[in-house]
């Protein structure tokens, strides 16, 4: 059954901007995207949003609803109360182009310095060979849709705009840690380059990326803890610094 | 202007648009974190109604100062602290609880429930904090958060001592064995409690298996990740329990103790 709800959209540019109330119908299994769509065909054409499968696996649609950071493809309409105004504005971490579109090339910068799969010399491509238990805990990570959520959401960037340059954020840990716990990765420094160029070290484990992820990845507790313990494997305990010189096992 | 109010951001001037009540969950958690700090910070001073045949504190065991009431320090370890130093009168929960206490200051279940509520950074998702700078934990004091393996180890020892003190438990006034008070429970579920929250703990599972790299060679260490990995799902609501079971433990002792109440026995 069709319903009118109140939407509130914020609407403008880097240089200026406001919120806009617009009343729209809403039928019954509607989703956010679906009445944004709705008011961009009858009542505001101009209006920018991205998105591409509606299906919450491309992670295009991310923005924030009622203040949370959100795929507005997953987010049902019949959440909310009849008589609330659904607040959509865009990411607050990232630079807003025009409307609900943010500037997300940050992530792709920070993309572009963690180094890729490093394949053993002695194997040649075809012949490597794992085993399911020994990649299973990566293969969660690469659930990853590359939403940003959780980099939107989390304040070390969001609320400290000159954090930026330091700090690589939960979406590439979650990289990181997928390399470093790779069986056949011949990397040797990620989780010191994890430290001392990536800003592991910055990270509070506040679980905010967490609690955004659309794919329910366990980020803090799978990878970035993990990791940090891996730092103080190396960095701040000084036996196991011994044992990896005495026995040489860093990569056990 | 920095964060979400950086000139290129979109010009939105609420901290946060956020309508749920986000302020509760840290609110709920300052309150009863402030009031155990509160309590065990009067209990470690108090130096008094700590010990009663067979039951002693979590927040004075092992008791290790020459001003431990008597059989209450155990016999291993001794009592290698005197009662004064500087002149000064140290109780002797003062000698030990450090480790406890660090324990859970650097558990990183408790830095977020901390950060979070206490420093408020940030004070829920999405909700601007109110620091202007930020360095994370990569400066003292904040990097003292690397530590927490050495309390976990810590914490350990302790875990084996409060297990011993639930066995001796296990007695009656006149240390005769083979009887069970309510005291027995008391102490029975905060050292089991202890356990679960000190083998859910994100350095155990790291210790155990979470810093290999190869599962399928190390097949025992992968059995012990998957079961703590289990655990380890649970590890806020044992942190949690386990507050509360420790503190209920040293409430029991010290209502003893004082006089309060009698250590009802079943048997």
């Amino acid at each position: 059954m069709a319903r009118m709800i109140n939407l509130r959209i914020w609407r403008g540019d880097a240089k200026d901007g406001a919120l806009q109330d617009v009343q729209v119908e809403a039928n019954e299994g509607e989703v956010v995207l679906d009445v944004i769509h709705r008011v961009q065909a009858t009542q505001m054409g101009d209006l920018a949003v991205r998105w591409n499968c509606k299906a919450g696996k491309c992670g295009s649609c991310s923005m924030e609803i009622n203040g949370k950071p959100r795929l507005a493809c997953m987010t049902q309409v019949a959440s909310y109360g009849d008589e609330e105004t659904i607040t959509v504005t865009p990411l607050r971490a990232f630079p807003v182009i025009k409307d609900l579109v943010t500037d997300v090339s940050f992530n792709y910068k920070k993309a572009m310095e963690i180094p890729a799969y490093a394949h053993p010399d002695e194997l040649a491509p075809g012949q490597a060979r794992m085993e399911q238990v020994d990649v299973e805990r990566s293969q969660e990570f690469r659930k990853c849709i590359e939403c940003f959520l959780c980099q939107d959401t989390c304040h070390v960037i969001r609320d400290h705009e000159e954090n930026k340059k330091s700090f690589a954020g939960p979406r590439f840990f979650i990289r990181i840690a997928e390399l470093d716990m790779h069986p056949l990765d011949k990397l040797k420094n990620r989780k010191r380059t994890a430290q001392e160029e990536h800003g592991l070290g910055m990270c509070n484990i506040t679980k905010c990326c967490t609690e955004v992820c659309p794919e329910h990845i366990r980020i803090t507790d799978n990878a970035i803890i993990p990791m940090k313990e891996r730092v103080v494997d190396i960095k701040y305990d000084p036996a196991r610094w011994l044992g990896s010189k005495i026995r040489r096992r860093e990569g056990i | 202007m920095s964060g979400v109010f950086s000139p290129t951001r979109a010009k939105i001037k609420e901290r946060t648009l956020r309508t749920d009540k986000w302020w509760l969950q840290p609110a709920i958690t300052f309150g009863v974190l402030f009031s155990f700090v509160i309590y065990a910070t009067f209990r470690a001073f108090e130096n008094k109604y700590y010990f009663t045949e067979p039951l002693i504190s979590p927040f004075y065991s092992p008791c290790l100062s020459t001003s431990c009431e008597p059989g209450s320090a155990l016999s291993f370890f001794g009592q290698p602290f005197n009662n004064k130093y500087f002149g000064i009168g140290i109780s002797p929960a003062l000698f030990i609880l450090i480790f406890p206490l660090g324990f859970r200051m650097t558990c990183y279940y408790y830095r977020k429930a901390y950060y979070r509520a206490f420093w408020m950074s940030p004070p829920a998702c999405a909700v601007a904090e109110p620091h202007t700078k930020y360095t994370g934990e990569t400066r003292a004091p904040l990097i003292l958060q690397n530590s927490h393996r050495w309390f976990f180890y810590a914490g350990l020892i302790f875990n084996v001592i409060l297990t011993w003190d639930t066995i001796l438990a296990f007695r009656d006034q006149d240390k005769q064995w083979g009887h069970m008070s309510v005291g027995t429970l008391v102490f029975l579920f905060s050292t089991t409690m202890l356990w679960f929250y000190s083998l859910s703990c994100h350095t155990c599972r790291h210790t155990l298996g979470g810093r290999l790299k190869h599962f399928s060679k190390h097949p025992v260490r992968y059995k012990a990740w998957t079961i703590v990995s289990v655990l380890n799902h649970k590890h806020p609501t044992f942190a949690w329990i386990s507050l509360f079971g420790v503190a209920s433990a040293d409430i029991y002792v010290r209502a003893v103790a004082s006089g309060a109440i009698s250590n009802f026995y079943f048997f």
